[in-house]
């Protein structure tokens, strides 16, 4: 990213392009672990959805379809919350170091 | 009643990309309160965790107009943008009716302690806002520091446990009740467990007309020192063991919102957060003997106050 001087900022700072965020991936922070959705299992209830704290569960319509892995990071609360008696968000071990890859 | 299949079809209004930390407890608030109007928002946030993680430049997490706030004002802030929009009004540069909502949000820092009079002096005026509290019980975003909402015996890096000392020995701040005796149409305190109980505040609080206040449980992982994946099961129990009673208050009128089938003890809730491992030592045991005797004197006194 180039780096910006004092001397392009807006006057007052006010930033247009809202929501731009998006283009931060947190899902970078990721650390050994992940979800994984187990579609068959799921009812539907959208607790996963309504507590990630980072926006990553993907709905589709009126359906959870499953994760967002470029925002996911792995906090594992879905699957906590995840209701179903097996549950339909397992937290998996996650091979790929992203912290380690994004270093080289 | 509203279903969070419903909710999850509108659109965001904060979105992803934004850097509060693994676990964190405070999209989970947002997400369901910006659901809870559909107008037009104008929000004002006091720094804190929210306003610096969601606004790191030369990014915004915001799909919202989004004013920053200093620490200590962001209810004069709000209250001074929602006049702006009346004199326009008047002027005739915006639509006689359209309609607006404003939003002021700040943390337990920016709230309780240095906003408080800029609160304090924007709801007793009676504008027509809303003033949102995250409250996660400390200064999270400078690394930790004790506020008036700390509770009694947590540790935090201005009352640390050691020693000489039990963590913070002060009993907390009722900022909610401090609300309450402002007089204004609408107080509540919520947390982001009971998602119906919360957005049901929120459309309340956002429909009345005049000042209204929500007071809401906020996660910290990073402070209060738990397995992050256990957030949601910890605002259980602060509100099974009354520690976080929800409980709203419509024009002087109280309403306990949920009353726990057996009240657990507050150990409970501490034994699973790092911030009060000490008081199981020995010489501390006063002090969760005193957090317990102070909860269960509050419970007993909201439960009076609603059946006035
Ligand atoms: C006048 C002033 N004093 C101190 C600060 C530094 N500061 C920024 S955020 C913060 C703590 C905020 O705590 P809180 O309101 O509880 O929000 P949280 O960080 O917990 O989300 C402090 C002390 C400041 N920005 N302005
Ligand atoms: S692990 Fe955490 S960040 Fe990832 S999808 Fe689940 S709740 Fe969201
Ligand atoms: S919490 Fe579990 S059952 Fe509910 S929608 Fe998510 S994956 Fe499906
Ligand atoms: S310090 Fe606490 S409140 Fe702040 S972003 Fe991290 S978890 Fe959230
Ligand atoms: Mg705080």
């Amino acid at each position: 990213m180039k780096k910006e001087s004092w001397k392009e900022l807006t006057l007052g700072t006010i930033n247009l392009d809202a929501g731009n965020s998006v283009k931060n991936l947190t899902g970078t922070w990721r650390s050994g672990k992940k979800p994984q959705f187990i579609e068959e299992r799921c009812i539907q209830c959208f607790f996963c959805w309504l507590y990630c704290p980072h926006f990553a569960i993907e709905v589709d319509g009126d359906k959870v379809r499953g994760i967002n892995y470029d925002y996911c990071t792995g906090c594992g609360i879905c699957s906590v919350e995840c209701p179903t008696k097996e549950k339909a968000i397992v937290m998996v071990k996650e091979e790929v170091k992203l912290f380690e890859e994004r270093a080289k | 009643m509203a279903k969070l299949k419903d909710l999850a079809a509108i659109e965001d209004r904060l979105v992803a990309g934004h850097g509060m930390c693994i676990g964190c407890g405070i999209p989970l608030i947002f997400k369901v309160i910006l659901r809870a109007t559909e107008d037009p928002l104008i929000i004002a946030n006091a720094t804190g965790c929210l306003e610096v993680c969601t606004t790191i430049f030369p990014r915004t997490s915001w799909n919202v107009t989004w004013v920053h706030s200093a620490f200590e004002n962001a209810a004069s802030t709000i209250s001074g943008i929602e006049v702006m929009y009346k004199a326009l009004k008047k002027k005739g540069r915006i639509p006689k009716d359209k309609r607006f909502k404003f939003l002021g949000v700040g943390g337990d820092g920016g709230t309780y302690d240095i906003g408080l009079q800029a609160l304090s002096g924007a709801v007793e005026r009676g504008h027509d806002i809303v003033y949102v509290c995250y409250d996660n019980n400390v200064y999270a975003n400078t690394g930790g520091q004790r506020s008036s909402a700390t509770p009694i015996g947590a540790s935090a890096t201005t009352s640390p446990a050691g020693t000489q000392s039990p963590g913070k020995i002060q009993r907390r701040k009722d900022l909610t009740k401090v609300l309450v005796a402002h007089n204004i149409p609408y107080v509540a305190q919520a947390s982001p467990h009971r998602w119906q109980d919360l957005y049901n505040k929120a459309k309340k609080a956002f429909e009345v007309e005049g000042p209204a206040f929500l007071n809401v449980l906020c996660l910290c992982p990073t402070e209060w020192k738990y397995d992050e994946s256990l957030g949601i099961r910890l605002a259980h129990m602060a509100v099974d063991t009354c520690v976080w009673p929800l409980y709203e208050v419509e024009n002087g009128k109280y309403k306990i919102n949920y009353k726990p089938k057996e009240k657990k003890p507050v150990l409970e809730w501490i034994k699973t957060q790092g911030r009060f491992r000490h008081l199981f030592k020995e010489k501390n045991a006063w002090v969760l003997e005193e957090f317990q005797k102070q909860v269960d004197q509050d419970w007993e006194e909201l439960n009076k106050l609603e059946s006035l």
